[in-house]
Formats: C-alpha cells, structure tokens, sequence
C-alpha cells in the first residue's frame, strides 16, 4: 500500500528522496542496491519483483549499453531517472576490420541530447565504436558542468579540434582516453587548451595520436596535476622528455612511454634510469614504440613491480625479450609482437608464472614471404610456464592439433581463446586435417570459455563440439569455417549463453539463419557476411520475429537476391530512424 | 587452397607494394621493373599468359570476396592495360601510381587521412622485404575503404578485406613504421663472450672481464670495483658525493679513496677514451681493453671527470 503509492508518485522522474518517505522499505533496499556495480548483477535484480525494480531503477548511476539501437534515449531515461556514468557500444566489431560501411550510424549526438535534458549531472561517458562529430564534443563540454571522464575506443567522426573544446570548456575533467581512434588528428595545439588553472586531471591517454605536442604545455600539466595516475603519451615524446614528465609525476601507476629510441648520452641515461626507479607504484606499461635493446635496461626497475606490459608496438627481438622478461616476475598481462618469435615466447613460460593474458600481435600480417612470426612452439612453450593463462590472442602462420590439445591440457581455465592462423582455411600443417579436433580440444577442457575465435580449415564437426561442450560461451567469432548449415546450426541449439555471434565467409546459408528463431532474441546480435544468406531468408526471419531488427547491407554489383551483409539484433527501440541509404531494415 | 582475391579496403601498406619491385634486380629498382615487367609479358585481361588466366578463374569463382573493393576493382578492368606496369613504358606507369602516389592505402596516417605510401612504389625506395618467387600475379588495385576510390597497388598474395582481423590503427601504424630486422643485435646476442683485459695503475697484475656478461655500465662498474677493492688504500669514502648506481667514474674515484682513478678504454681504432660517454652496446663493440688510470695521467680526460665530480658535488 505505502510502496504502490510510492511507486506510482515515481512516475515523475522529478521525484526526490524526502518525498518517498524515509521509513520507506524501499529506501532501504535502495540504500543496499546502490551498492551493486555489476550490470548483470542489477538486471538480474530488477526482475526479483515490481518493487526491487524500482529500487533498483531508482539506485542506479550507471547505465551500459552493448548495442546502441537495442533501447532508445528516451526509454533509457525514463527508466533510469539517476544515471551518472553512461557506457555505450555502437557498430558491429567487424566495422573494426573495415567491414562495415562508413556512415553506417552509430552516432552519439541524439543520446547527448536526451542527456543535456535528463541528465543534466552527467559525468562519465565511454564509447566504442560510435560515431562522435566536433560538434557533439562541442555540445557535451558546455551541456554538462560536472563532466569527468571521456574514454574513446574505437571512434570515429572527430578531429583534435573537439579535443580542444574539451580540454577548454571541461573543469572537471579527471579522465581523457583517446585509443585507437579514427580521429583527423589536425595538430597537437589541443593539450595546450588546458588552462593553467586546471588541475583535475587524473587519467590522460593520448598515445595513439601522431601529431606533437607542446612539451610544456604537456609538462606543466603533468607537473600541476597531482592526482595523475595514467598517463599515456604518444609517440612524439623523446625518452628525455619522457624523463623530466616522470620526475614530476612518481605516482604515477600507468605508464605509457612514447618513442623508446632516442640517442641518449650517458648523463641522460642515467637520468632516467634513475627517475624509473624512483616511480615505485607503475604497474602498467605500454607505448615503447621503436624499443630498442639499447635502452631497455633502464625499465628493470619498474619491471619488479609491472603487472602489465605492452610491447605491442616495440618489434623485439627473442633476445631483447628474454632479457626484459626476466625482471618481470610479476607480470599477468603481457602483449607482444610476434617478432619475439617462439624463442621470446619460450622466455615468457620461464620467466612469467603467473601470467594470466597473452596477446601476440602480428608485425608484418600481409606479407607472405616472412617466415618468422610465431609458431605452435611459442604457444605450447607459454601453456607450460604459465598455468594460470586465461586469455590467449593468438596470431600465427602454422598450427596442429596436436598443439593445441597439449596446451589446454596445460591451461584447462581459458575464458577467452582466440586463436587466428592467417591463412584463411588453413590445415594442420603437420597432418593435414582440419582443425576440428584443436578446437575440440579447447571446448572440452575449457568448460569456463565465455569467448571462443576459430580459425583454419573448419568442418562442421568443430561447430558440433562447440555446440555440445561450450556451455558457457558468450562470444563466437567464425571466418573461412564449417561445411553446411548444419554447423551453424549445432551451435545455435547448443550454447545456451551465446549472446554475440559473428560469422563471415561461411557456407551457412537461409537455413541455418533461421534455425536460431528461438534464439535471437537472447542474443546481442548476430553478424552473417560472406555467407549464403539470401533476401528471402532474411525477410522471412523478419517476418517471424519482430522484436527483431533484421539489417541487411548490400554490395555495389552483387545479386539482388543475395543478402550480403546481415545484422540482426534485439531491440525495444523499433526499426533504426537513421539508416543510410545502405542499410535495408526488413 | 584457393587463395582469396586480394580487395583490401585499408590496402596495401608499404609491405605490399615493394612486391612489385621485388622481382627485379638488386641494382636499379626502377630499370628492373621495367625488364620484369616486359619479361612477364604483363598484358590486357584475357591475355593468355596462364597466371592470367588462373587468376580470372579465381575472380569468378570468389565473387563474394570481390565484394569488398568492388570500386577500385572495376576500374583497372575498365581501365585496360593502364593498371599494368606500363610494360616497359615508363610514362604509362607513372601516370598510373602518380595520382594516386599521394593517396591512402587505408592510411598509414591513423586518421585514414590521405598519407600515401603509393609514391614509393615508383622510387628507389629500398624494399623491405626480400625478392620473392618468380610467379608474379597481375596487379590489381583495391580500393580504399574512405569512399574517394583511392587504388593501391596489390602484392602477391592474394588478400581478403579485413583479414586478418587487425584493428586499422594497428594496421597503418605498423605499416608505416615496419619493425627493423636488427640482424646486428641477434648477431651480436649469440657471438659468445668478449674477454677483455682490465688494467690498474699501480695494480702489480691485470685482469680480465667478460664485457658479454654485462648489461649495464653500472654491472660493469659493480664488477671493477669487487676485482679492485683489494688495491684501495681505505674504506669508501664519503666525499659529499651522493651515491649513485651509475656512473662508474665516479664511483671508482670514490672507492680509490683520495686519488682519482678514471676508468677509460681503448677503442677499436686505438684510442684511449673516457668509458661512460656513448651506449652500453657501442661500448662493448668498440673497447678493446680497459684501464683504471689515475686523473693526474689522464691528461685531457680527467679535468673534465674532476669538474663532473664536483658538479655532482
């Protein structure tokens, strides 16, 4: 009785605290909610009954959306009246490997719009893959006074300039992560935009922009700036720079060094040694870009303590890692590029164990005619050294199965197995069968897998095993795969959490499609491009499931009747008000 | 295997286009591809040299990976013989690549902005990568993913859009700064050990140090000090120095209680020189034996390790 009567009066989302009553029990349970970080953990809440709903709308200050077409703005804040932080993903991941059109959408300005007006208190927002214009940047540096944090992974539609708006208009601002963007980067004249009164910043990631900046602006920054605890420059800064930034900075605890080769004299070599090992709380190290042997020496005394490393873009040498790797005895995230060859991944199983992440990036992914890169070796090195290995991003140019079994064998906790031989369809090399039994091997061992990427010559016996063993997994990622529907099929009958499906270039056509009628709408979303999908398969799913978004992109010159690109999600929002011309909703 | 067609949006990077000098002899690039390129007998489509027509059938047979640069693709078909290499006419190439010589190749710039790497194609620029076999596939040309229909060049190997899945970012950012093999240093990882002989004045006999064994200056200047310790008249004495883990001049000057030593070595080419001024690694190529003198026998060199004494001071 009291808590209908407060419940309805919350329809009005000017509602606050003293007029729902302090004796409410609602307000108690609320005071317990808030308390609840985790999203799945507040869904799961929400659904217990009307009144824990409400609680738990009531108490929530941060929002995530997986897909951004999957709600609407306006329904997000008429459920959730408190929302602080907002955390928003926009295109498909293949857009991350140009298969997704430009101008595909994704664009963040209407949610700021219903922000400006609901959330007027707005102070985080993390994007990843969203289209963000100046003009949007522009608009949510004067639309919101509290603003804090900005985190962009993945972006695109902005340049440097909206950088400047920010670091102009925003006091507030403790967070700027600018990552792998597809930012006009026009100057570095942006940082110098902080005024001199600003000393908010906590967290500062500029690595992956090209153009310099100015030095002083960026070391008066640094300097009056105490709280900083990451900071990441780009590539423009020398190591001496890098060194006089760090001598007004030894809090900091996430590193991001920029070029890593500059000529240094003695003195100034010892300079920044000396300043390393004076930053006792670095436990994050990444940038290093052009590391050389020469200057690595100088890290060993960050390494003691260093629990992740990125070398993702410092092509070492077996050598030059082994040596490194022997100070890192702490480390659980490391990423390297696949010059270190199996010899540095050898020196990762020796000298890490308690590693937990690996990724191996490929330096030279196109280019045939290398023949050095990783091998099955270094992988199988790595699973004896280091048992606790969980997450593996694996970019290689020969596998077996027998490898792979030996390494699951050694590593039964992976959650996340993403394994990429290059040459599309490729076999064992050693036997020359398909792959099957590997990826077998990894669902069968590995009953923790949430994420799972194949890759070589598949049948669809690999997507039997997926479908009978990988109870657990979340993420299936498919190219160059399977050998009829039926694969497809097996996997959307049996993986009871999969929510993100992405396939391209398979023999799965109309009939797997809709084998997984019942299942879409548990899902995120699901990706087909490449496949044997056609129009009528498409509208047919459309047709049957209408809480469905059913997207279809098509290719210049390709059959009418051809579905090239499918994308297919759950939504509340309704069909898309703002596809491109390109993007067909049946 | 079939391979798939190469139609890459974010195109080639450097690594692709060298492929198309790569047949062609050390000497003049530019001359070399000119011969291989009559040599091959590079022609129309559907003339009748047999990787053409390997590679027509491969067209027809994986439609779906034509999808992707279906753009740029088209136009070197409609575009005839221009898209070859100008067999033997130098002009034809040129007017090819020129255009497009300041285009994106899917960017080496991170912002997809047109940084082009086409120009290089054309120029004596050294090619990375090393000859490769003798088949050489038609060129066709992808195009770029930014919508201005920018045409790079493709390489042998036949190629599919965003494949492997590697983030653009990574992409034109490891294009545009491929990663030097560095055969001095693996060479210089697996040559063993470097002996050389250490001398002190004053000392009745030398020693010898590994200079391999070392990582550092201050490893090294560790290492003296303990070989040496037994010539030092007194205990280590606190001159108002701090102390440091680096500069081992210094600290010897400390060590040898009173008198100042200087570490200096003699260089490949016979010089004594004053250890500490250039990089570990230059050092351990260049010295040939090391010597602790005193600063009163280092003329020239120990004024100027006295006054960085006291400027430390």
């Amino acid at each position: 009785m009291e808590s209908s009567e407060v419940n309805m009066s919350r329809d009005s989302s000017e509602l606050d605290e003293s007029a729902r009553g302090s004796s409410s029990p609602d307000l108690a349970l609320e005071r317990v909610l808030s308390l609840l970080k985790s999203h799945r953990d507040r869904s799961s809440v929400s659904l217990v009954c009307k009144d824990w709903y409400n609680a738990e709308r009531w108490s929530r200050t941060h929002v995530f959306i997986g897909n951004c077409y999957s709600v609407s703005p306006e329904i997000v804040a008429r459920r959730f009246p408190k929302i602080r932080s907002v955390t928003l993903k926009g295109k498909p991941r293949f857009s991350d490997f140009n298969l997704v059109p430009q101008n595909w959408g994704a664009d963040i300005h209407p949610w700021l719009v219903v922000f400006a007006a609901k959330y007027p208190f707005l102070e985080e927002l993390r994007l990843k893959r969203m289209t963000i214009s100046d003009e949007s940047l522009e608009f949510l540096a004067v639309s919101f006074p509290n603003f804090k944090a900005l985190s962009l992974l993945s972006c695109d539609g902005f340049s440097t300039d909206g950088l400047a708006i920010i670091a102009t208009h925003c006091k507030n601002l403790t967070e700027l992560d600018i990552q792998e963007n597809g930012i006009d980067d026009k100057g570095g004249s942006w940082l110098s935009c902080f005024p001199e009164s600003f000393t908010s910043l906590e967290a500062l990631n500029f690595a992956n922009l090209t153009s310099d900046i100015n030095f002083d602006a960026l070391e008066r920054l640094v300097g009056r700036c105490k709280s900083m605890r990451v900071l990441k420059v780009n590539r423009s800064i020398s190591l001496e720079q890098l060194q006089r930034l760090l001598v007004n900075a030894l809090q900091l605890a996430e590193l991001g060094t920029g070029s890593f080769s500059q000529e240094l004299t003695f003195r100034q070599y010892e300079e920044l040694e000396s300043t390393l090992s004076s930053s006792k709380n670095i436990h994050t190290l990444s940038g290093l870009w052009e590391a050389k042997g020469l200057h690595l020496p100088a890290l060993y005394p960050v390494c003691t303590h260093l629990t992740f490393l990125s070398l993702s873009y410092a092509p070492l040498q077996s050598g030059e890692l082994a040596k490194l790797l022997a100070h890192c005895p702490q480390l659980r995230r490391l990423w390297v590029l696949d010059t270190v060859e199996d010899e540095g991944l050898e020196a990762v199983g020796s000298s890490c164990p308690l590693l937990e992440e690996l990724r191996v990036f490929p330096a030279d992914p196109f280019d045939e005619d290398i023949i050095h890169g990783v091998t099955e070796a270094g992988f199988v090195a790595v699973s004896y050294g280091c048992p606790r290995l969980h997450y593996v991003l694996y970019f290689c140019r020969q596998m077996t199965n027998a490898a792979v079994a030996t390494i699951v064998q050694n590593c039964p906790d992976f959650t996340h197995f993403r394994l990429c031989i290059m040459d599309p369809g490729q076999p064992d090399y050693l036997t020359n069968e398909p792959m099957d039994e590997a990826f077998g091997a990894v669902v069968k061992t590995c009953t923790k897998l949430q994420r799972l990427s194949v890759s070589g010559l598949l049948t669809d016996l690999t997507f039997e095993y997926i479908g009978r063993y990988a109870k657990n997994l979340e993420t299936l990622s498919v190219a160059f795969a399977g050998s009829s529907d039926w694969g497809m099929q097996c996997v959307l009958t049996g993986c009871p959490k999969l929510r993100k499906l992405e396939i391209r270039d398979c023999p799965f056509g109309n009939a797997a499609l809709l084998s997984g009628l019942d299942k879409y709408e548990s899902m995120r979303s699901l990706w087909m491009s490449a496949c044997h999908v056609t129009m009528d398969g498409c509208r047919q799913l459309a047709r049957e499931m209408p809480r469905l978004n059913v997207e279809v992109m098509k290719e210049d010159g390709s059959d009418d009747s051809e579905a090239d690109k499918v994308y297919v999600y759950r939504s509340i929002a309704g069909p898309r008000r703002d596809a491109p011309p390109f993007v067909l909703t049946l | 295997m079939s391979k798939p067609i190469e139609h890459d949006y974010i195109g080639l990077s450097e690594q692709q286009l060298p492929s198309m000098e790569k047949s062609s002899d050390a000497g003049n690039k530019k001359n070399g591809l000119h011969l291989k390129a009559t040599e091959l007998r590079l022609g129309l489509p559907g003339s009748e040299s047999p990787e053409r027509e390997d590679h027509d059938h491969k067209l027809l047979s994986l439609k779906s990976f034509v999808s992707g640069a279906k753009r740029g693709f088209s136009d070197t078909l409609n575009g005839g013989g221009k898209w070859v290499f100008g067999g033997g006419n130098g002009g034809g190439s040129e007017g090819l690549f020129s255009p497009r010589s300041g285009s994106s190749n899917g960017g080496n710039g991170l912002s997809g902005s047109d940084s082009g790497v086409g120009g290089p194609v054309l120029k004596d620029e050294a090619a990375q990568k090393p000859v490769v076999g003798q088949e050489k596939k038609p060129q066709v040309a992808g195009g770029s993913g930014h919508g201005n229909g920018n045409i790079a060049p493709v390489s042998n190997r036949a190629q599919v859009v965003g494949w492997p899945p590697i983030r653009s970012f990574r992409k034109n950012t490891m294009a545009s700064h491929p990663p030097k093999n560095d055969d001095d240093a693996e060479a210089k990882l697996g040559s063993g050990c470097l002996y050389v002989k250490v001398s002190m004045d004053g000392a009745p006999y030398l020693r010898k140090v590994d200079l391999k064994f070392y990582g550092s200056y201050k490893e090294l200047s560790s290492a003296l000090e303990k070989m040496f310790s037994c010539f030092t008249i007194g205990q280590c004495g606190s001159h108002g120095v701090p102390s440091r883990d680096g500069l081992s001049e210094s600290r010897l000057i400390d060590l040898l209680h009173g008198s100042e030593y200087v570490l200096t070595y003699e260089d490949k080419d016979g010089d004594w020189m004053l250890v500490g001024d250039v990089p570990w690694e230059m050092f351990t190529d260049s010295c040939k034996r090391l010597r602790i003198m005193k600063s009163s026998e280092a003329i020239g060199l120990a004024p100027r390790a006295m006054e960085k004494c006291k400027n430390r001071t």
